[in-house]
């Protein structure tokens, strides 16, 4: 009776897990898979075709765009992490009491307003009348006004700078769990800062580096917003090139295409770099 | 006893009133359901709107998704209702006798009929018409640029702006000496222009500040001098006009391009009559006059001119000499296939280097 019961609760539970991913996430992929494997004929008149995958994978400029987006995304991945590692290592071991909750708020506060005001935040700093402009005028580090937006330095910013949280969060947590006492024995032993940083620190977080490089990098390479507000007339984003497929072009099946590619994309390379760090998945995220 | 059959009576108008209230979703532009207009509407009818605002490539991806459902009341572009209708049956034919077609101006209904008709069944019935053009800050571009071509001449060069969409690629063409129009039935004549013009815009591009995506975008660079000029809908124009005298909409030597927007009935709506009286309301004079006032743009109903405001007219004539209304290129229904190519010269453009 009571294996019986728990049975029952089980499935209770279960069922909306089986739900969510049913319903919005395995479904949705079936049927823009089954999209993404046909070509329109006439009107309403479609016949299944690999046509779509064929020129994804042969027209240059979706390639180029295709691996842009990727390389970008793997920079700004690695961008965060060098400017994450320092301020998530002070806010963890360094400061003490207050001070680390204020400064672990202060990397969480930017966040509260929504990716859309950020970015226009950043429109506002580095346009051609914006702040910065006028005060490098004012200092008379520049005699006209300085154009700062449009750029792919400018994008790369606006992505580091979203997806920063992602990557203090894991490795703050995983860096408070090290000991002082193991890094103070490193010392003892005759280790460098250097060699302690190698040996020890960067040991114990790898699992809080691998896993906010992963959702950094998928963050990015998801993104839509940033790459089309301020990197401009010649960022081409792989998310852009989706978005313009479906609603600009009505080309479903060639943006069906696209989107598969790109989740492909994304599920290869963080194999990959699980892999290379010898790690599962269960290690990282669990 | 007759206070009880009152209250009773009351009681019954009531809830027959209650019945018949519907829910009108419709799905429209900024500026085209303003919300006193949407007030009066609800206070004489009873009946309750809900208003979406989208774009043309947006409300056809939309009702392709729900196959036409989701919405009563939906206004594409005139050329954009024959093609998505043979394509995807997302729109259901519209049963014209239940208009008060007095209201409408007679040229303007009998074209948007003749453009939106498929299989025998008309489809769609105009609301709101405008041009887009160049937007120029006259006292810094006035001289330079007077055709879309000119955008870029090296004296404009990294002060101009333009969309990435199928309204460049047409303006261009004309204003190249091209007539995309005539080529919309022949795909391989339309595809060698195309062609030019993918080679004009990539030459063009080192010009381009950067392509705008929004009017709000638009208006922010023109406004703070950073574009001096653009092309944008004549509205855009007009409006930055009233903040600063010299900026205003200039309608090209090629000619202004002239759009339409419609009235359609999503395929899967479910309030139809509620739509119908929507329109026969809006079209009055006096609504249409504040519509006019909300959206920027005039409308096709007959006889609203009188009641629209005298700055606005002012501009419309400043902007459109008589030669220049004679010389709009209205946009013809865009048959299937030919977005395919533009979308691939749009990519290509946006792509180069």
């Amino acid at each position: 009776m009571r294996r019986h019961q728990s049975r029952i609760a089980f499935f209770l539970l279960l069922t909306p897990l089986v739900l969510w991913l049913g319903l919005l996430i395995i479904i949705p992929h079936i049927d823009m898979l089954l999209i993404s494997l046909r070509e329109r004929i006439s009107f309403g008149v479609y016949e299944p075709s690999l046509t779509h995958y064929e020129k994804a994978l042969t027209e240059p400029l979706y390639l180029r765009t295709f691996w842009r987006t990727a390389v970008m995304s793997v920079l700004a991945t690695a961008i965060t992490l060098l400017i994450a590692f320092p301020v998530a290592y002070y806010i963890a071991k360094m400061a003490k009491g207050r001070l680390q909750q204020v400064l672990f708020m202060l990397c969480l506060i930017p966040f509260y307003v929504s990716e859309l005001v950020r970015t226009f935040g950043w429109m506002i700093l580095l346009r051609e009348t914006g702040l910065v402009s006028n005060l490098l005028q004012w200092v008379g580090l520049a005699d006209r006004p300085v154009e700062l937006l449009y750029t792919d330095a400018t994008m790369m910013v606006g992505l580091v700078y979203t997806s920063m949280l992602f990557m203090v969060v894991p490795l703050v947590t995983t860096l408070e769990s090290l000991d002082d006492s193991v890094i103070e024995a490193g010392y003892d032993l005759g280790g460098s800062g250097l060699s302690v940083l190698r040996e020890i620190i960067i040991p114990h977080a790898m699992p809080g580096i691998v896993s906010g490089c992963i959702v950094v990098f998928m963050l990015s390479l998801g993104n839509y917003l940033t790459p089309t507000m301020l990197g401009g007339k010649d960022s081409l984003w792989f998310t852009e090139m989706i978005y313009n497929q479906f609603i600009v072009r009505s080309n479903w099946e060639l943006g069906a295409a696209f989107g598969f590619m790109l989740l492909i994309l994304s599920s290869v390379i963080v194999w990959g770099v699980l892999r290379l760090t010898g790690r599962t998945l269960k290690e990282t995220m669990g | 006893m007759t206070r009880t059959i009152l209250l009773a009576s009351t009681v019954l108008a009531g809830l027959a009133s209650f019945a018949q209230a519907d829910t009108l979703r419709l799905l429209t532009w900024g500026g085209y359901a303003p919300d006193d207009v949407v007030a009066m509407f609800e206070e004489q009818t009873g009946h309750t709107v809900e208003v979406t605002k989208s774009n043309n490539e947006e409300m056809i991806a939309k009702l392709r998704a729900t196959g036409g459902g989701g919405f009563d009341l939906a206004q594409p572009s005139q050329d954009r209702v024959m093609g998505p209708q043979m394509e995807f049956g997302i729109y259901k034919p519209m049963d014209v006798s239940k208009l008060n077609q007095d209201l409408f101006i007679p040229s303007m209904l009998k074209a948007t009929m003749a453009n939106t008709t498929v299989n025998g069944d008309v489809y769609g019935v105009p609301h709101v018409w405008g041009t887009s053009g160049l937007v120029i800050n006259t006292a810094e571009a006035g001289d330079v640029v007077k055709d879309y071509t000119d955008l870029c001449d090296p004296a404009v060069a990294g002060k101009v702006s333009y969309r990435l969409k199928r309204p460049t690629l047409i303006g261009f063409a004309f204003a190249m000496g091209e007539d995309p129009f005539a080529a919309y039935d022949d795909e391989a004549k339309y595809k060698a222009i195309m062609d030019k013009v993918e080679a004009k815009l990539i030459e063009c591009k080192p010009n381009v500040k950067t392509y705008w995506s929004g009017g709000d975008e638009l208006m922010n660079l023109v406004r703070s001098g950073e574009v001096t000029a653009s092309m944008a809908w004549d509205t855009g124009g007009w409006k930055l006009n009233n903040d600063n005298p010299d900026i205003t909409f200039v309608a090209p030597a090629s000619g202004a391009l002239g759009w339409i927007d419609t009235f359609v009935l999503p395929a899967k709506g479910q309030a139809d009559d509620v739509a119908y009286q929507w329109i026969n309301f809006v079209m009055q004079p006096e609504i249409a006059a504040k519509i006019t006032a909300a959206a920027g743009n005039f409308t096709a109903s007959a006889g609203a001119d009188e009641f629209a405001e005298a700055g606005l007219k002012a501009q419309y004539q400043a902007s459109f000499p008589q030669e220049a209304i004679d010389n709009i290129k209205w946009y013809p229904p865009v048959p299937a296939g030919l977005e395919a190519i533009e979308g691939e010269v749009l990519d290509r453009v946006q792509a180069a280097n």
